[in-house]
């Protein structure tokens, strides 16, 4: 299957993207690595008048560290991440998921923006980065930018909070430095999206949980937090015990979706479980 | 129609396309290349493996007009005057095909594994292998051929 036809731009400014997206508006869509993006106008599930490729635009890309943070750049590859001293020391959590994003064909070209941008509550990189507190920086009309919480970014099924005349520029991650990660995926087949997966980062001392993040993928129509879970888990002991009864809250206040692949209470057992491995497993390291 | 410049296995190639043509129909219809396949249509099997500038590739999931100005590797041009690449020849020693469909892929994307970790361990080879699939199931002989190809012994089980 291929595309039905559209008008192709690839600006080399945030400037000329921003103009071509106040021009077309609703009948453009954005295009970075393109790989959740193809499949979908292959199929013809979408067919947009015109295509607006944000791939030669110098300034998107890139990972630096900004103070209590490290910038990752909306069209950096997940290969890039996935290879970053950076990410690893300070937000080890996007290490340890991207490695199991797709593969490695599909990490050398899909971006990390792309994938937060494009909002598939079963994609990898949503939980992480609303674990970890992620802050979205998002080019407003006019040459302004606005600041997005992880929170308030993920809006429903493939919606988030960019404007259908902005651009997601760059993501900012808190530095966890020192934090343990986990990502715990469940698949029954290699290179598919997660039927659930788990994303634990925390910090211990002596044995104790200090702090905890739990976010988890394809839950609902957007990533979750498993606040019940973090706040049973602080000042607990990283014990087998003590983390499987913090654990057995992870399903609550999700919505987790009905398939092929499970019904929605077998989801909701799966939280549970990979809640207690992906956070036994961040402890350990 | 948009114009596009490129090198494709070492030849600089410019032609007018539609901005829906995928990569790798660009390669086969425009210049022929046929020794890329179309597997699964789907990004899912990996047989349309190729490099772009020097990274694995599914092809039926870029667009050619994203090529623009890039350097194309396809399993057309990885001999050298007449000799197979050593992965190649591997893949041909071990026998690490039954149709054979799949293995342009998997020969693009086992060469860039090697190039990423020389002496990747079994598990490293079959993860690193994960975005391709073989439909006959021969993955035994697939990971003998890039143990043989980095130099290492071949697991004999």
């Amino acid at each position: 299957m291929i595309p039905a036809q559209f008008e192709y731009a690839a600006p080399t400014s945030l400037e000329e993207a921003l103009a071509l997206l106040a021009e077309h508006g609703d009948e453009a869509k954005v295009i970075a690595g393109g790989q959740s993006l193809l499949p979908v106008l292959r199929m013809r599930l979408n067919a947009p008048e015109h295509v607006i490729d944000i791939g030669r635009i110098e300034g998107l890309r890139g990972i630096r560290e900004d103070g209590d943070a490290i910038v990752i750049g909306a069209t950096t590859t997940h290969a890039t991440v996935l290879t970053d001293p950076l990410v690893a020391e300070h937000a080890a959590l996007l290490t340890k998921a991207v490695h199991h994003l797709a593969d490695a064909q599909i990490r050398h070209r899909g971006t990390f923006g792309g994938a937060l941008a494009h909002a598939d509550p079963a994609g990898d990189m949503g939980a992480p980065a609303l674990a970890l507190g992620a802050e979205f920086v998002i080019a407003e009309q006019g040459g302004g930018t606005r600041t997005v919480g992880a929170d308030d970014f993920f809006v429903d099924l493939f919606e988030t909070a960019i404007g259908e005349d902005e651009l997601l520029t760059e993501v900012r991650i808190p530095k966890h430095t020192g934090w343990g990660a986990h990502y715990e995926k469940f698949v029954r087949v290699a290179h598919q999206w997660p039927i659930v997966a788990v994303a634990a980062t925390l910090k211990a001392e002596g044995g104790t949980i200090t702090e905890a993040r739990v976010g988890l993928t394809n839950m609902g129509s957007t990533p979750l937090r498993a606040r019940a879970v973090e706040q049973s888990l602080t000042g607990q002991p990283a014990t087998e015990d003590a983390v499987r009864a913090a654990c057995e809250a992870a399903a609550e206040g999700t919505n987790p979706p009905s398939d092929l692949n499970g019904d929605a209470d077998y989801r909701r057992h799966l939280a549970t479980v990979l809640s207690r491995r992906a956070v036994l497993a961040a402890a350990a390291g | 129609m948009t114009r596009i410049s490129l090198t494709v296995d070492g030849a600089s190639v410019s032609e007018d396309v539609e901005p829906r043509m995928l990569l790798v129909q660009f390669l086969r219809e425009k210049l022929g290349k046929t020794g890329t396949v179309v597997g699964c249509d789907t990004s899912n099997c990996g047989a349309c493996t190729v490099h772009l500038d020097g990274h694995s590739v599914k092809s039926c999931n870029v667009l050619a007009v994203q090529a623009e100005g890039s350097e194309v590797t396809t399993i057309e041009g990885l001999a050298r005057d007449g000799e197979l690449h050593p992965v190649q020849q591997a893949f041909h020693e071990c026998h690490a095909l039954q149709c054979g469909y799949c293995t342009p892929g998997m020969i693009m994307q086992s060469v860039d594994l090697l190039n990423d970790n020389p002496k990747p361990t079994e598990e490293e080879i079959r993860v690193g292998l994960e975005g391709n699939l073989c439909r006959c199931t021969g993955y035994h002989n697939i990971v003998r051929a890039v143990q043989t190809a980095s130099g290492q012994e071949v697991n004999a089980s």
